[in-house]
C-alpha cells in the first residue's frame, strides 16, 4: 500500500475535544447512562437557514469535516468518505412516530429526506460542491474502519489525494432508551455510558508540516474466537514488518461488557508490558466510538504523550512510534488499525 | 488490458418477477412485469400506489432458509440471505474459506420493515425487543456473511439507491488491487411502510404503472428485492478452470451536490460517473452497446439521466431501457439488480424492453427500447444514482 498521511484530525465528542492542544488535558467523567456531545457553535461552520434544518448528526458531521478541512488548509477534498453505525436515527425515528401516530397520514418528507444513512456525507458533499467521489459504510462498530479501508485503496489507486473521512453517530432520543433498557437486561452488560459524536481526517498521499501521523494498516474480521483474534492480530503486525513489542501503545474499545475477554486475552498476554489504553469510558459506547480512539491515537503518534486517563496500566514508553489499535462490539465486527508517527 | 481482471462468476436474484434468475430472465423475454396492487403490507396508501413485491410472506422465506423459531431477522435480511446463496451455489463454490472471500452487502432502510412494527413495543414485549439490534443496517449483512460462512472481511454500504453499485465497485477494486480474490456483491431492501409513505410525501410515486423515460410518466412504483454477484479475480478463475458470465470492466462515482432528493437538470453527477466508469474501461462511449439506466420514471431523474447521457453520447446514443417497470424501483437493490440484468443481457445478446413507454420527452427526444431486442453485445453499462447526490455507474463486458 502507498503511504496514507493524516494530516488533519477533527473530534466532536463528550469530552472537550475541539483543541487538540489541550489534548484531554481537561476530564469530563460521565455517570449516566447516555451522554450527549459537548456542540461546538455551528454558527461558525454552518449557516444558521442549513443549520435549524440539520439534525445533531448532520450538524456535527459537517462542522467536524469543516474543522478537518480548515485544518489541512484544504478547500475540497478529492472523495468524501463517511462511516455511521445508526445513520441518522433522530430523522428515522421523527418519521417513524409520524407514520404510526397518525395512521400515514399529514406526513411532511422533511425528516424522511434526511433519514437517510448518507445524508451527511451528501450535505460535506454540498456544502463543499465537491461532485468527487462519496460513499456511506453503515457496517456497526466497522463503519468507520470501512470508510478508511476505502480511502487507504484510493490513495493507493492514484485517484485521489487528499481524502475526507470520517465517523458520525448521534444519540437520538427513542431507540437509545430502549437500547439501554435491553442492554440492562444483559447477563454482563456495558458499563460506559452510551454516546455519540463526529470524527473527521484529511487522508493524503503527501506529508504536510503538521501532520499526524501515517495511517499503515487497518483489517476488519467480522467473527472470531479471542484465540483466533490473537492469531490474526500477530499475523497482521507480522505482514507489517512488526512484532508485538514494536506497539508502543496499544487502544482497546473495551466497554464493561462480557465481550471484554477478547482484550483481557491481549492485555494479558502479547500486549502485558505494553502501554494499554482504554477510551470509551470518556466517549461512550457507539457504533462509530472507534473513530474517537482513532483521534487519540492520531494525537499520540503527534505529541508523543499519552493523557494520564486513557491509561490503563502503569507503564509508559519513552516514545510513541507505532500505535495499534483493536476494536469489537459484542464479539463481532472486529478491527485493527496500525499508525505510525512521522 | 489490465492484469487482473475481475470475473463474474456467479449470480442470484430474487425480485417481483422472479425467485431465481432463470425466472428473472424468463420473465423479461416475456414482457411479464412485476407490479400490482400491494399485498404483504398494511398500509393505507393500498388503493393510491402499485408497487413491486415479492408475493412470498416472511414465514414462507423464512422456512426456505431453515430458520429456527423465534429469530429475528428482517425482510431484507431473509431476501438477501437468499439471493446471496444463490450466487454462491451458482459460482459453484465448494469451499468459502479456500480464498480470501469478503461480502459487501448494502441496504438503504436495513431492518425498517420489523422497526416499524415493534418499535413501540420494544420494551413491554420481549418478543419485540429481539428487532432492536435488527434495527441497524449492518445487521443483514452479519446474517448474511453466517449462511455462507464469511468470516473476514464483511461491510455495508448505504448511498440511497446506488448502494449495491457501490458494493459492486468496492468489490471489484479490492480484487484489482489484490487484497481480496473473491467477494461477494450486492444489496438487499425489503418494501416497508417507511420508504412507501417517505416516497408518497416527496410525491413522486406513480398511482399506475410506471412509465420510464415518457413524456407522460408521472412517478415511480417501489419495489423489493435482493442480487448478489460473485467477484473473481481472474488469476483464481483460471488456476481453477471456471466459467466467467462476464466482468467488470468500468465503474465510476460521483456526487451531484446539487439538492439531497434532486438531480440536476444537466445530470452532472450521472454525467460524471459516466465518465470516469468509461476511464476505467478504457473504452470510448462508442463501444457501449447498452444502457441499462437508472430510469425511475420520476419527471426529474429520467430528464436528467437522459441529458447526461446526450452529454456523454452526442447524437448516437447506444440502444438503452429501463427495467423498472419490470420490478418497481428497489433501492438499494437496484444497482444489483440491474447488474444482474446487464450480465444476463451479454450472456444472451439480447436488450430487455423499456415497458409501457409510449411518447418520448419533449426535451430529449430520446426512444428507449421497448421489444425483446436480439443484438450482439461487448458492453452494457448500467446506472444508479440516489438521494444526497450519489451517482454510480458499472461497465459490464464480455469478455
Amino acid at each position: 500500500m502507498k503511504p496514507c498521511y493524516i494530516n488533519s484530525a477533527a473530534s466532536i465528542s463528550a469530552q472537550d475535544t475541539f483543541d487538540s492542544n489541550r489534548f484531554l488535558e481537561t476530564i469530563i467523567s460521565h455517570e449516566s447512562k447516555t451522554v450527549h456531545a459537548m456542540h461546538p457553535k455551528y454558527k461558525e461552520f454552518i449557516s444558521p437557514i442549513a443549520s435549524r434544518r440539520m439534525a445533531t448528526g448532520v450538524k456535527m458531521g459537517v462542522a467536524a469535516s469543516k474543522m478537518a478541512l480548515q485544518e489541512a488548509q484544504l478547500e475540497t477534498p478529492d472523495a468524501i468518505i463517511t462511516g455511521t453505525g445508526m445513520g441518522c436515527i433522530e430523522d428515522s425515528e421523527k418519521f417513524l412516530n409520524a407514520i404510526i401516530d397518525n395512521d400515514e397520514q399529514y406526513l411532511t418528507p422533511t425528516s424522511f429526506i434526511q433519514s437517510t444513512h448518507n445524508t451527511v456525507g451528501a450535505q460535506i458533499a454540498l456544502t463543499l460542491n465537491c461532485k468527487g467521489y462519496n460513499v456511506t459504510y453503515v457496517h456497526g462498530a466497522v463503519s468507520f474502519e470501512s470508510a478508511l479501508v476505502d480511502a487507504q485503496l484510493m490513495l493507493h489507486e492514484h485517484t485521489a489525494n487528499h481524502i475526507l473521512v470520517g465517523g458520525v453517530d448521534e444519540l437520538g432520543k427513542q431507540f437509545i432508551e430502549d437500547i439501554v433498557k435491553a442492554e440492562a437486561l444483559e447477563p454482563k452488560p456495558i458499563t460506559v455510558p452510551f454516546g455519540e459524536g463526529a470524527h473527521f481526517f484529511t487522508l493524503s498521499s503527501s506529508k504536510q508540516k503538521d501532520t499526524y501521523g501515517e495511517l499503515k494498516a487497518i483489517e476488519i474480521i467480522n467473527k472470531a474466537t479471542p484465540e483466533l483474534i490473537q492469531e490474526k492480530l500477530q499475523a497482521f503486525l507480522k505482514r507489517n514488518g512488526l512484532i508485538t513489542s514494536d506497539i508502543d501503545a496499544v487502544l482497546l474499545g473495551i466497554n464493561g461488557d462480557g465481550f471484554d475477554n477478547y482484550y483481557q486475552n491481549l492485555q494479558n498476554s502479547i500486549f502485558n508490558t505494553t502501554p494499554q489504553i482504554h477510551y470509551k469510558h470518556l466517549s461512550g459506547e457507539f457504533f462509530t466510538a472507534s473513530a474517537f480512539g482513532f483521534w487519540v491515537a492520531t494525537n499520540i503518534v503527534k505529541q508523543q504523550k499519552i493523557p494520564k486517563a486513557l491509561l490503563l496500566n502503569e507503564v509508559e514508553h519513552s516514545n510513541y512510534k507505532n500505535v495499534l489499535l483493536y476494536n469489537q462490539f459484542k464479539g463481532r465486527q472486529h478491527s485493527f488499525m496500525l499508525l505510525s508517527s512521522c | 488490458m489490465p492484469q487482473n481482471r475481475v470475473a463474474i462468476t456467479g449470480m442470484g436474484i430474487v425480485s417481483s418477477i422472479g425467485n431465481t434468475m432463470e425466472e428473472n430472465l424468463h420473465s423479461l423475454l416475456h414482457y411479464k412485469k412485476g407490479i400490482a396492487p400491494i399485498v404483504n403490507i398494511e398500509t393505507r396508501h393500498k388503493d393510491a400506489i402499485k408497487v413491486g413485491e415479492i408475493l412470498q410472506t416472511n414465514e414462507q422465506l423464512a422456512n426456505s432458509l431453515n430458520l429456527p423459531k423465534g429469530h429475528n431477522y428482517s425482510r431484507t435480511a431473509l431476501l438477501g440471505c437468499i439471493a446471496a446463496k444463490q450466487a454462491v451455489k451458482h459460482a459453484n463454490i465448494e469451499d468459502i474459506s479456500s480464498f480470501r472471500t469478503g461480502l459487501i452487502s448494502s441496504t438503504s432502510v436495513g431492518g425498517m420493515d420489523m422497526t416499524e412494527k415493534h418499535f413501540k413495543n420494544y420494551t413491554s414485549n420481549p418478543e419485540s425487543r429481539k428487532f432492536i439490534s435488527s434495527h441497524h443496517a449492518g445487521d443483514s449483512t452479519e446474517k448474511i456473511a453466517d449462511h455462507l460462512g464469511i468470516s473476514d472481511y464483511v461491510s455495508t454500504i448505504s448511498t440511497a439507491c446506488s448502494s449495491a453499485a457501490n458494493a459492486i465497485m468496492l468489490g471489484a477494486r479490492l480484487i484489482k488491487s489484490g487484497q481480496l480474490d473473491r467477494v461477494i456483491v450486492g444489496g438487499t431492501d425489503g418494501l416497508a411502510k417507511f420508504t412507501i409513505n417517505g416516497f408518497k410525501t416527496l410525491m413522486i410515486l406513480s398511482d399506475t404503472d410506471c412509465a420510464p423515460f415518457d413524456a407522460n410518466r408521472t412517478g415511480l412504483n417501489l419495489g423489493e428485492a435482493a442480487a448478489f454477484l460473485v467477484l473473481e479475480s481472474e488469476v483464481i478463475v483460471k488456476e481453477n478452470n471456471k466459467s466467467v458470465l462476464a466482468y467488470v470492466a468500468g465503474y465510476g462515482n460521483a456526487n451531484d451536490a446539487f439538492h439531497q432528493t434532486a438531480s440536476s437538470e444537466n445530470g452532472e453527477g450521472a454525467f460524471l460517473a459516466m465518465q470516469k466508469a468509461l476511464t476505467v474501461a478504457n473504452i470510448q462511449p462508442k463501444d457501449i452497446n447498452y444502457i441499462n439506466a437508472h430510469g425511475t420514471a420520476t419527471p426529474n431523474n429520467d430528464l436528467s439521466e437522459g441529458r447526461a447521457i446526450q452529454r456523454i453520447f452526442g447524437p448516437t446514443i447506444p440502444d438503452f431501457s429501463s427495467t423498472k417497470a419490470f420490478t418497481g424501483h428497489t433501492l438499494a437493490a437496484a444497482g444489483a439488480i440491474e447488474a444482474v440484468y446487464s450480465v444476463l443481457a451479454l450472456q444472451n445478446n439480447v436488450m430487455f424492453p423499456n415497458l409501457n413507454f409510449n411518447t418520448a420527452i419533449p426535451e430529449l427526444q430520446m426512444i428507449p427500447i421497448t421489444e425483446v431486442t436480439k443484438k450482439p453485445l461487448e458492453y452494457a453499462l448500467s446506472n444508479s444514482f440516489g438521494f444526497g447526490g450519489n451517482c454510480s455507474t458499472l461497465i459490464f463486458s464480455k469478455s
